[in-house]
């Protein structure tokens, strides 16, 4: 576990860098840290993504697979690994501010 | 780092090759491929011998679980072999997958191929069975040699199912 800031709050992080707690995310954190993963600029499909990962979290207790994500948040698999190029339900999940999503497929 | 030791450093890249026509012989490949590019890692597939049959766009709706020479099955052989009993496998295990929200042969092997991993078939099998491109479903990259495919593994794992 390690701490760090994002848009000047302390964070908690576990050692994969996922948030220990998702209530302290903020939409300005996921911004900051798509930054430092390469992304300039978070668009529409992006925040679609991660609005719907946090959505899934909080009602089911995991987040989305791809699998899941392609059927059912509105962006195809193919877009999906456009926008998160480094493995979309796990980078999304990361920048939601939830934990890594369980599952294989 | 989850599960991984420490001191090591995760994988970036895999090489996947599907050899098996069974439907339980396809099926991990697909599944370590697709959760390799989940992972953010480089994958490839590479499928030779019977394996092109998930590849092979008449024969990939017809993948079956094998029913004979599987302890595992707990049938006794005999039983396996009587005839349907393929079939019977096949439908139980494709309702169980379909329950667990699993896609089946065909659409896993679209959705992989949006994942952007490579699909290569094996030449020497190509030519042994007679098969061409065209026989291929459309997200095969291409029908390539053994040396080809070594080129292609270069700076990963290689996996042999």
């Amino acid at each position: 576990m390690s701490a760090t800031t994002y848009a000047g709050v302390e964070v908690r992080l576990n050692d994969e860098g996922f948030f220990e707690d998702p209530t302290v995310w903020t939409p300005e954190m996921a911004v900051e840290m798509a930054r430092a993963d390469g992304i300039t600029e978070l668009t529409d499909q992006h925040w679609t993504v991660l609005d719907f990962m946090r959505k899934e979290f909080f009602e089911k207790g995991t987040g989305p697979t791809v699998r899941v994500l392609g059927k059912a948040s509105g962006v195809s698999v193919k877009d999906l690994y456009q926008l998160f190029p480094k493995g979309p339900a796990k980078m999304a999940a990361r920048l939601a501010g939830i934990p890594k999503p369980k599952g294989c497929i | 780092m989850g599960y991984r030791t420490e001191g090591t450093e995760p994988i970036t890249k895999v090489s996947i090759i599907i050899s098996k026509g069974s439907l339980e012989g396809i099926y991990p490949g697909l599944i370590m491929a697709n959760g390799a590019r989940a992972e953010g890692m480089e994958a490839n597939l590479f499928f030779t011998f019977f394996g092109l049959d998930a590849i092979h766009s008449k024969r990939i709706e017809h993948i079956k679980v094998a029913t004979v020479g599987n302890p595992a099955m707990h049938i006794p052989t005999l039983v396996g072999g009587l005839p349907g009993m393929s079939g019977i496998a096949t439908h139980m295990m494709n309702k169980k997958m379909d329950e667990l929200d699993i896609p089946s042969i065909p659409d896993f092997i679209e959705m992989i191929g949006d994942t952007g991993c490579g699909m290569y078939a094996c030449k020497a099998s190509v030519d042994m069975f007679g098969m061409s491109k065209d026989d291929f479903v459309e997200q095969v990259n291409d029908i390539i040699t053994v040396g080809d495919f070594y080129d292609l593994a270069a700076g990963g794992q290689i996996i042999f199912t």
